[in-house]
């Protein structure tokens, strides 16, 4: 059986597996728009002046990191929304429940990783900006934001663009759940034509050449936006 | 049916899976497979690692190709691969758990690969060039000065590899390999009414594995710093 590429290039299979990197893509761009800011948020909570909040981040950060990214979509599709009152988990059904699962997730499980790369970045940053914007009077959060934040930034973005890949990487998993993404498209072009070289070499080449474009991303910032020491 | 009747009816299919009257699964086959997979992922990796510093371009090519693209693609994506390419290369049907296994030491190994790496080029050239001026060759030199610096620091970096690989070995999974998550939804099918509570116990089981795994890496990197720590090796006379 020789390498079939009409298969891929035009028909039917050709349209699944275009929309399941479509799919794909669109995960991951919405789980970066929700994981990002609530990185950043329990980042603050474990850097908070306050014992009970430092808590709270840690904890939030160790639960979700210590468990595979597997067992968070089997609660989220399965577990979570029988708790719901039954009105919600109407709606709920009646919508894309598998992509909203996988995003809650993925959601959680990219904060709690991308959070401690924010967390180390504005450790990065000595202690006596923190206590300089503080004495000229700014208040936590306006140090934070004012001060603090430009120059961790740009100590944090390398980790989170390799955080990114993660996550590109991450999204097959959402496939045990049926969502309909590149690996389960892939999977299901291979059972429908036996065709395993080619359905595999599509998604292969899908991941390696949108893994090498965040590779390349993170390269550039690095040349853009060397990390200056003070 | 409480939480507590769940645990107490279930929790001996939840460890060792349909065990001694079926196949062992559950949680002992998801550290099994854990731990075997990082056993021969270690020197795999280690084998890459140098591969991927050699200086014939040969062997750090392909290797660097190899290493590029597992690392590009999902864990998942290697599983597939494994899964339906092993039996037309070994052309027998190949059992899930030895499918699992070798897609965990290929990916693993790709990721231990660039830890060995990373430790050799930290070296920096001059204990390589050193060693070759003394009279070593090649092959000597790396086995008798650098790799040993290279690895020294390894062990808390190798907990925490173990961590990861119990969390991957969960997509044994997808194709039916009866590790822990899917003796969890077979738990859950049979209950039916508490998928929540059966898939929070898995979480819970994970969380408390893990957890305690990386607290001990965690550890031995505050022992390991300790030691080097320049008081105590002065202390036995090394000098610093």
């Amino acid at each position: 059986m020789s390498f079939d590429s009409s298969l891929l290039l035009a028909g039917p299979y050709h349209t699944m597996l275009v929309a399941g990197l479509v799919l794909t893509l669109q995960l991951t761009a919405a789980t970066l728009v929700f994981a990002l800011p609530l990185a950043i948020a329990v980042a603050l909570l474990r850097l908070a002046p306050v014992a009970p909040l430092r808590w709270a981040g840690a904890g939030f950060v160790e639960a979700i990191r210590n468990v595979p990214l597997l067992a968070h979509m089997l609660f989220w599709y399965f577990g979570a929304p029988e708790l719901l009152p039954e009105a919600l988990k109407e709606r709920l059904y009646a919508g894309n429940i598998e992509a909203i699962s996988a995003v809650c997730a993925l959601t959680l499980y990219t904060a709690a990783f991308m959070a401690e790369d924010v967390r180390s970045g504005i450790r990065a940053i000595p202690a006596v900006q923190m206590e300089a914007g503080r004495a000229l009077g700014l208040g936590f959060l306006a140090t934070m934001r004012l001060v603090i934040l430009p120059q961790a930034l740009r100590v944090t973005v390398p980790p989170l663009i390799s955080q990114t890949l993660n996550l590109w990487k991450n999204t097959s998993i959402a496939t045990v759940i049926g969502v309909a993404e590149l690996m389960y498209q892939a999977a299901k072009v291979e059972s429908a034509t036996f065709r395993s070289v080619e359905a595999f070499a599509f998604a292969t080449a899908s991941y390696l050449s949108v893994s090498l474009a965040i590779t390349a991303a993170a390269a550039l910032y690095h040349r853009r936006f060397p990390v200056r020491t003070l | 049916m409480t939480v507590l009747q769940l645990v107490d009816t279930y929790w001996l299919y939840f460890l060792v899976g349909q065990y001694p009257n079926g196949p062992l699964g559950g949680l002992v086959l998801t550290l099994l497979l854990a731990a075997l997979a990082l056993a021969l992922a270690l020197p795999f990796g280690l084998l890459l690692g140098i591969a991927r510093v050699s200086p014939y371009r040969a062997v750090r090519w392909p290797v660097s190709a190899l290493v590029f693209v597992v690392r590009g693609t999902p864990l998942l994506m290697v599983v597939f691969w494994a899964y339906f390419f092993l039996p037309t290369v070994t052309g027998k049907k190949t059992d899930q758990f030895s499918t699992m296994l070798i897609a965990l030491v290929v990916f693993d190994g790709a990721y231990l690969a660039e830890i060995v790496r990373a430790g050799i080029f930290g070296l920096g050239r001059g204990q390589m060039e050193a060693a070759r001026s003394i009279g070593f060759s090649y092959a000597q030199a790396m086995r008798r000065v650098i790799l040993p610096q290279a690895l020294r620091h390894m062990l808390p970096s190798l907990v925490n590899q173990f961590v990861s690989t119990i969390k991957e070995t969960s997509l044994g999974y997808i194709i039916g390999l009866t590790e822990v998550s899917f003796v969890a939804s077979q738990i859950n099918v049979q209950v039916f009414t508490m998928p929540a509570q059966v898939y929070a116990v898995l979480a819970l089981t994970y969380f408390i594995l893990c957890f305690g795994l990386s607290r001990f890496a965690f550890w031995l990197e505050a022992r390991g710093r300790r030691r080097a720590a320049p008081g105590r090796a002065a202390a036995r006379g090394i000098p610093t």
